[in-house]
């Protein structure tokens, strides 16, 4: 039902999987995720849609490895079968002919913002994209933002490529120093940096986007597990989101959120490991 | 056994009314909270023909009338007397097509067993409907050899879209399936049954029960899709006008949690109900060893809520390993809205009730994780819009209590995904569906819908009552194509 249908490793822990899924792959619109289970036991994890090919019927997502059940999907070749795949999930991110918008994408984000930038330029837009990575080897789909975007701007934190430093210090020279009229930014990414794109933007009041996050369960709205405060509001990234106005999220308490977990999740990837190891 | 019970038929009233109800026999509840095995254990032959004995065949049997889906009670009562178990299946099949699952969850004192003449009697108590039923059922299960399988024909060539796998798509689409329909039911979760699977636990409503019903649909030629969210994956309108479907049940339910809306709620311990019983029910929590959901256990737990729901998480924290799961309730024990049997089973395993009391704060540590609650006591003054007393606060009288996880059971809202989605179909206020309450007709043309998307939450067996009647409905659509 769900197959594999390639597996590829594009750099350390990263790998971009292709899986066949006609219905989603028909409906799904920028910014819209899906939840996948890899086996019967498994647990339910949100991963955004990268891309779609509709005349093939597949989508196309990009999963760091970071615990057990992303490392068993790591495993699955071309040809194996996910358990369950549903979607597309969440609000389409709003695409409209704003004029000059930033995609800002840092690490992992840039998978996620990708097909935003994709539909805002073809919707018209002069769509100038920040991607940025610890170095130069973890910088994600440099050449598909590059056609998704008028201009692209790298940063890396080592400086191993594009301009040393954050994103941030990128999109402070385009608004402070080349005086940019940039009426809305998307900036996906870890959590520290969507907040500090934030903060920035709201001292000169530009709209920004930011696409969160948080543990999900079902994805249907049916838990509040992935409850949010925006503007002081409960909201539930599932299905009000997951696309907030960045300038009323509580970043602070949706870290604290991500982290609940956290020794349970070790404990079961290190598990997982330990038996896999004797295994072979 | 045939002889003994020939005998024993002609019994008369007098006679009949003698014989004491049989309880149901179930775990030991020392022993049953460390486990998540069904607690009660169902009767056994002997303790099933007696119980039917004591119905007294009513002239006018109100307890048909006290069942949302109408079983003809006394008829399949009576089979079990004289030991035609089978027989009584297929009786209650007539009318029904989950019954191991009703007999379990109903809240039978407030239906067919309230109505019944012989509970209304000085000294007596109700036959144990439910009990029999579910009795009925799992012995059909055991020895029946699939004879349930018996409408597994098309008669029709349109096809039916059942929106949602709960207990009122379930009905509908056995019902749809009995009367010879192609059937489709769609289902957002990676498993069928709705509130049964990710609500209701294990210890009230063993899994393999509700899958045994389920197969008996597929078996029967039901099509179930799942993880197909309709109104993102497909829509209701492509359903009609491009899948080719004929008709579109919506029994989506009321599936989002309501929360407190106070400070802290946002706070790393804090649960809805729905959320809880997700992570243990469905994906399995309380066995993390074999399934990757994962769950914290603390010391204290407190559910706020009285419902059903509530009952269902407070018991599941006990099992899960918190060594004091407690209610905590704003008005008092007689507004309680859960069944008198959970919260019976609840007392025994040792769960404390605290009334009258409602919480202002949740308070964390610098971690955000839950620590403790504020909470203020009440008292009862008039009664409200839903008749009940309101609580009001008592000045000064809050307290801080140490808490590990808190989990809101207050109720639900309407799920907006299919209403938003599907242009055309009035919403009340609410954003529940407006559909006519005997035929379950939307205002849109072919759209059909029932249960808790419709009514807000309610029971299994008004759902599953409210999917038969739309079954009716639907059939009398395509054949006259009169909306």
């Amino acid at each position: 039902m769900y197959e594999i249908i390639e597996n590829k490793s594009i750099g350390e822990g990263v790998n971009v999987y292709k899986i066949s899924a006609p219905d989603i792959a028909a409906k799904a619109l920028p910014g819209q995720f899906v939840i996948l289970r890899v086996h019967k036991k498994g647990e339910r994890i949100p991963i955004t849609i990268a891309d779609t090919d509709k005349n093939s019927g597949y989508i196309t997502i990009l999963v760091q490895t970071l615990g057990k059940t992303t490392h068993l999907l790591s495993e699955l070749k071309a040809g194996d079968e996910l358990a369950d795949l549903v979607g597309p999930l969440g609000i389409p991110s709003e695409i409209e002919n704003f004029g000059t918008v930033v995609c800002i994408g840092g690490g992992f984000g840039i998978a996620a913002v990708h097909p935003i930038a994709k539909a805002l330029k073809n919707a018209g837009n002069d769509v100038i994209s920040i991607i940025g990575a610890r170095r130069k080897d973890l910088l994600l789909m440099e050449n598909e933002m590059r056609s998704a975007s008028s201009q692209l701007l790298i940063a890396t934190d080592d400086g191993s490529y594009g301009t040393k430093g954050f994103v941030t210090d990128i999109l402070k020279r385009l608004i402070v120093d080349d005086k940019k009229n940039i009426i809305r930014v998307i900036a996906i990414g870890p959590v520290p940096m969507m907040k500090a794109v934030s903060d920035f933007t709201k001292q000169y009041n530009i709209k920004t986007i930011v696409s969160l996050n948080p543990i999900m369960i079902d994805g249907t709205g049916m838990c509040g597990a992935c409850r949010v405060l925006v503007g002081g509001e409960t909201k539930f990234a599932c299905v009000d989101g997951p696309d907030f106005d960045a300038h009323q999220v509580d970043f602070e308490n949706l870290v604290n959120r991500q982290r609940f977990y956290k020794d349970e999740e070790k404990s079961s990837y290190e598990c997982h490991r330990k038996e896999h190891h004797k295994e072979q | 056994m045939e002889n003994k019970n020939k005998e024993q038929i002609i019994l008369n009233t007098k006679e009949r009314l003698k014989i004491k109800r049989h309880d149901m026999p179930a775990q030991n509840p020392a022993k049953r909270v460390q486990n998540f095995k069904e607690v009660s254990v169902g009767y056994s032959i002997e303790e099933a023909i007696e119980e039917a004995k004591r119905c007294i065949d009513c002239k006018v049997p109100y307890c048909i009338q006290g069942c949302p889906v109408s079983i003809d009670i006394p008829a399949f009562i009576k089979l079990i007397e004289k030991g035609d178990f089978l027989g009584a299946a297929k009786k209650i099949r007539e009318k029904s097509s989950l019954p191991a699952i009703c007999g379990r969850v109903c809240p039978q004192e407030d239906q067919c067993e309230k109505a019944c003449t012989v509970g209304k009697r000085k000294d007596s108590t109700s036959v144990a409907i439910g009990n029999l039923e579910r009795f009925v059922a799992d012995y059909e299960a055991e020895h029946g050899k699939k004879n349930n399988v018996s409408n597994g024909k098309n008669l029709y060539d349109k096809k039916i879209a059942i929106v949602g796998a709960g207990p009122s798509g379930l009905a509908a689409a056995g019902e749809l399936r009995q009367k010879g329909y192609r059937v489709s039911i769609f289902e957002a979760l990676h498993e069928v049954g709705g509130v049964l699977i990710y609500g209701v636990p294990e210890f009230r409503l063993p899994k393999s029960i509700l899958l045994r019903e389920v197969q008996i649909l597929k078996d029967n030629g039901v099509e179930i899709f799942t993880n197909v969210v309709i109104g993102k994956t497909i829509t209701v309108d492509e359903l009609l006008n491009e899948k080719g479907y004929s008709a579109v049940f919506i029994g989506t339910g009321a599936g989002t949690p309501k929360f407190l809306n106070i400070p802290g709620e946002e706070l790393n311990g804090v649960y809805s109900a729905n959320e809880f019983l997700t992570r243990i029910n469905l994906m399995r929590a309380y066995n993390m060893n074999e399934y990757d959901t994962p769950m914290k256990c603390g010391k204290t737990l407190v559910v706020f809520g009285a419902g059903n729901t509530a009952m269902d998480a407070v018991r599941t924290g006990l099992r899960l390993g918190y060594s004091d799961a407690r209610i905590f309730y704003r008005r008092s024990r007689n507004e309680m809205t859960a069944r008198l049997e959970e919260i019976h089973h609840a007392e025994q395993e040792g769960i404390k009730f605290d009334f009258l009391i409602n919480p202002i704060r949740f308070i964390g540590d610098e971690k955000q994780n839950l620590k403790q609650v504020e909470c203020e006591r009440m008292e009862l003054g008039e009664p409200d819009e839903s008749g009940r007393r309101r609580p009001i606060p008592i000045k000064g009288s809050e307290f801080v209590a140490d808490i590990d996880a808190a989990v809101i059971a207050i109720g639900t809202n309407v799920n907006p995904i299919v209403p938003s989605s599907t242009p055309g179909m009035d919403l009340n206020k609410w954003g529940y569906i407006i559909a006519d309450e005997k035929t379950g007709k939307t205002t849109k043309k072919g759209v059909f819908a029932g249960g808790d998307i419709v009514t807000g939450a309610a029971t299994v067996i008004l759902a599953m009552g409210a999917g038969k009647n739309a079954a009716d409905a639907i059939d009398q659509y395509l054949k006259t194509d009169i909306w």
